[in-house]
């Protein structure tokens, strides 16, 4: 039977390279989520719902989900404007900032985590500035918005930045010369260019952001139904010894991640079709 | 509306790009900036868009000065090479861009948009696109798209930068001659920029040749290509035969030939070149400019085009129609003697530049 109609191709080694790289997903990404899955399913239906619509779960479910879209929605917004001006205006110390933009990927997030609760407890440099105006950040989920802002930077300035760079300048220049103000070539021609990277990006930032832990923990408090996360939750039935109720939580997680991502991905697929396909 | 340029100046760096340019395009007139890359022809193309400012001088617009007037109130159509095409938007809403970017005082209704888009599609006969993307697009299709964005807005003038230079030969073919029709139907003032001189002899009213940053020449396509004006323009205008010899009087002598000059261009050490469809080759030696053995024959086509090596190591080409090559039955290998039917005669220490 011939699964794959393959055409013949020039470069060798099709079979081989295509069945390393399924072995490997399998082994990598596939394994380990059937293995939760699998240990999940020991517990039965019941005993399941009841572990993940337990109020404490159902509440940091709510809050890890709801605080990495803040996070996605303000680094869409924060991100374009960064990418924006280190593509557009020559300055000095631009590679600087260039540069900087990468380091929460670099930074071990527990460093990001004890450095933003410094910087933000009561008696932090900000914290003691910030809560005698009634603006509380570290220990409530304002301050887990912060840190996943923080750490899923990085996502939408490196999606945007090269379809900004690459974007013709010839396009403005026929805009300009069809009568569009600045503002217009702004709102007609550029920006609508870079959507698909800022959907792409925003998806990349709320994928980080929901799994996020290191940085979270300590800036979080972890006080129940208020600021505790759903990571924190798996971790604390570990703790416990409580296997399967972890996995029940990682299960939920799985599942809701999946299903945002495959939307994501669906608007995506709608958004690149409206262009037309290759350019 | 006509157009006048006056003593621009334009340097980037170091390189001069246009070095006291003055030129005047008629209103409703199709004009070719023709000239080799780096000749300054897209800078001053750019110059009138207001896409550039010049160091000095002036751009009039129907005699009122734009110089200083920008680039979208200029109204000016533009075309670029590369299409330009905004890709999220349909062909429609491109075509509809210029007019739907006016302030709500002056812009016209959902439905005059509408029929005014859809008219302009027709023109470039491209109106069954309408929904599709540029994308979807030919390489064609997206320039008569992008003509038709730049048409919408009603332009004074029509700038296009080589708007062919991205297409193949055969779709470069029809579009040229599409585009003289178009013009002769429209009668937009027109400046477009292109390198290639049968593409400006082919379309435009009249072609201005630079170089260097200037002009060399402006003349109509036939005025031009009969009467260069310097050894530039002669040699960019098509192939040649250069040969040096010298003006005595009113005769051109290379070696034992002489030539004799309508109007001879004073006297001295002299270069003259000659066509290669103005080289008659014969089998006599009587009055022969040259002499030498057949090297090669290109017989493709309703032309045939002989290489010929003369003693001292030039290669000259002569062109000849079917027919007379038949005649003369030559063969590589063989000797052949050439005379010139018109010779474009420069002094050799002139000045040429206008």
């Amino acid at each position: 039977m011939k699964l794959l109609n393959r055409q013949h191709s020039v470069l060798p080694g099709f079979g081989l390279s295509f069945g390393l790289t399924l072995f490997w997903l399998l082994l990598i990404v596939l394994l380990p989520f059937a293995a939760l899955v699998l240990k999940t399913a020991d517990m039965g239906w019941a005993a399941f719902v009841d572990t993940v619509s337990a109020e404490r779960v159902v509440a940091s479910l709510k809050l890890s989900f709801g605080a990495a879209g803040v996070a996605a929605a303000i680094n869409i917004v924060m991100g374009f404007l960064l990418a924006w001006v280190l593509v557009r205006y020559p300055f000095p110390g631009k590679r600087l900032v260039d540069a900087l933009v990468d380091l929460p990927f670099a930074l071990p997030t527990a460093v990001a985590g004890i450095a933003l609760t410094t910087l933000y407890a009561p008696n932090g440099w900000l914290g003691q500035h910030l809560v005698p105006l009634g603006l509380k950040v570290a220990f409530t989920p304002l301050g887990i918005v912060v840190a996943l802002t923080f750490v899923s930077l990085p996502f939408v300035v490196r999606t945007v930045q090269p379809v900004l760079e690459d974007l013709e300048k010839e396009l403005e220049e026929a805009a300009s010369c069809l009568g569009a103000s600045r503002f217009q070539i702004f709102r007609r021609v550029i920006f609508p260019a870079t959507v698909p990277a800022l959907i792409t990006g925003g998806a990349m930032a709320f994928a980080r952001a929901t799994g996020e832990f290191g940085s979270v923990i300590f800036i979080a408090g972890n006080i129940p139904l208020v600021s505790e996360i759903a990571p924190l939750i798996i971790i604390s039935k570990l703790d416990q010894y409580d296997y399967l109720g972890a996995t029940a939580v990682a299960v939920v997680m799985l599942a809701l991640s999946f299903v945002l991502l495959f939307a994501i991905n669906a608007i995506q697929w709608w958004a690149s079709r409206r262009h037309g396909g290759k350019r | 509306m006509s157009i006048e340029i006056r003593n621009i100046h334009k340097r980037f760096g170091d390189f001069t790009a246009l070095d006291n340019v003055n030129l005047t395009v008629e209103s409703g007139e199709l004009v070719a900036l023709l000239g080799p890359s780096g000749c300054g022809k897209t800078t001053l193309l750019r110059i009138i868009a207001g896409l550039e400012t010049p160091d000095a001088g002036r751009v009039l617009f129907g005699g009122e000065d734009a110089t200083h007037t920008h680039v979208s109130e200029r109204q000016v159509g533009f075309v670029f090479q590369h299409y330009a095409l905004f890709r999220h938007m349909t062909v429609f809403d491109n075509v509809a861009f210029g007019l739907s970017v006016r302030p709500r005082k002056v812009r016209p209704s959902k439905e005059e948009i509408r029929d005014k888009v859809m008219k302009l599609l027709k023109l470039v006969q491209l109106d069954w696109l309408a929904d599709a993307y540029p994308g979807q697009l030919s390489g064609g299709q997206r320039q008569r798209i992008a003509l038709a964005r730049s048409l919408a807005v009603e332009p004074k003038v029509l700038l296009l930068d080589e708007p062919f230079g991205a297409l193949d030969a055969k779709v470069r073919k029809d579009l040229r001659r599409w585009l003289r029709e178009l013009h002769d139907e429209i009668h937009v003032t027109s400046v477009f920029v292109t390198h290639d001189q049968e593409e400006a002899l082919e379309v435009s009213d009249r072609v201005v040749v630079m170089d260097h940053g200037r002009i060399e020449q402006v003349g109509a396509p036939d005025d031009i290509y009969e009467h260069p004006a310097s050894p530039f323009v002669t040699q960019f205008l098509g192939d040649v035969n250069l040969f040096h010899g010298r003006v005595d009087g009113a005769h051109l002598t290379i070696g034992d030939y002489a030539h004799p000059l309508a109007a001879p261009p004073g006297e001295g050490q002299a270069l003259a070149y000659v066509r290669p469809h103005d080289l008659i080759v014969s089998r006599a030696a009587d009055d022969a400019l040259a002499s030498g053995t057949v090297e090669h024959i290109h017989a493709v086509g309703p032309l045939v085009r002989i290489e010929v090596a003369t003693g001292d190591g030039q290669t000259l080409e002569a062109v000849l129609a079917k027919e007379v090559f038949r005649e003369l039955a030559i063969l590589p290998g063989e000797s052949v003697f050439l005379k010139p039917r018109k010779v474009s005669v420069f002094l050799a220490d002139g000045d040429y530049s206008i």
